[in-house]
């Protein structure tokens, strides 16, 4: 787990966490907001299992993950939501290892003053933690196991952000 | 392969993930490229060459993404001072 707090102990800025157990999300998003008042919007956002992979069932995701640039790559782009919008607080958790349908792969949530920019903030880390944070899914079904491709939908989700946002003003 | 300036090799440490760690079949290993691979594509076409398993590994190098001292990097990168080097298919987190 890292924590990057603002120079001076101020509060935690970003809260990313690798984890192998189930999340306790509610637990989780209470530190987001423990002990302050300017807060008034988090949105949350759980990826969970399902039980099939393109129309078969599967028996489980085997998650990999490159240790020490999964961290620093969710942590860059914590710091590219920040710079995007006014954040008051973010968390990321993704687990690795073995996990069932029905459970629990991601959680990010992100705080703000106001919804929109939480939105906004919540989507864009999970648009680039699927196509740029060094995770790996691999389908473990009765008849084997087998990696999961890239979908291009998911590269063109993140495609978006890289966009320059309209100009307020502009002609409609 | 010969380049007269580019000095000693140097031990890099390469680790793969995913379907490349399957197909080379290790995780992780220390190389000594000779001196004249300068970039991660000549990287991936110098371990292609190192027999059948690196040669199924790197088959479709344009699919391959790669990553220097944890940094994204693009093929033409150049891998010069690079401490450790990762390749690893799309990513499929989140």
């Amino acid at each position: 787990m890292s924590v990057h707090s603002r120079a001076g102990g101020g509060p935690v800025r970003a809260i990313i966490r690798l984890q192998r157990e189930p999340i306790a999300i509610a637990a989780e998003v209470a530190k987001l907001v423990a002990a302050r008042n300017d807060i008034g919007a988090v949105v949350t956002f759980t990826g969970i299992c399902r039980a099939d992979e393109n129309g078969a069932p599967i028996a489980a995701l085997n998650l990999e993950h490159y240790s020490g640039m999964a961290e620093a790559e969710i942590a860059r782009h914590v710091e590219e939501a920040y710079a995007r919008w006014p954040l008051l607080g973010a968390l990321v958790t993704h687990r690795y290892g073995r996990i069932k349908p029905g459970e629990d792969i991601v959680l990010v949530a992100t705080a703000s003053s106001h919804r929109q920019a939480a939105f906004a903030a919540a989507e864009f880390l999970m648009d680039y933690l699927k196509t740029r944070a060094p995770f790996w899914k691999q389908v473990e079904a009765a008849d084997g196991t087998t990696w999961v491709e890239a979908k291009s939908v998911d590269d063109a989700a993140a495609e978006r952000w890289t966009a320059p946002p309209p100009r307020r003003g502009a002609a409609k | 392969m010969t380049t007269g300036s580019a000095g000693p090799t140097k031990k890099i440490k390469v680790r793969y993930f995913a379907w490349v760690r399957e197909r080379v079949g290790k995780a992780e290993e220390e190389i000594e490229a000779p001196a004249g691979i300068a970039t991660i594509a000549e990287l991936m076409a110098w371990l292609a060459g190192r027999g059948e398993a690196y040669a199924y590994a790197f088959e479709n190098p344009k699919v391959i993404r790669a990553a220097i001292d944890r940094n994204h990097v693009r093929a033409e990168a150049r891998i010069e001072g690079a401490g450790e080097i990762a390749f690893f298919p799309p990513m499929t987190g989140g």
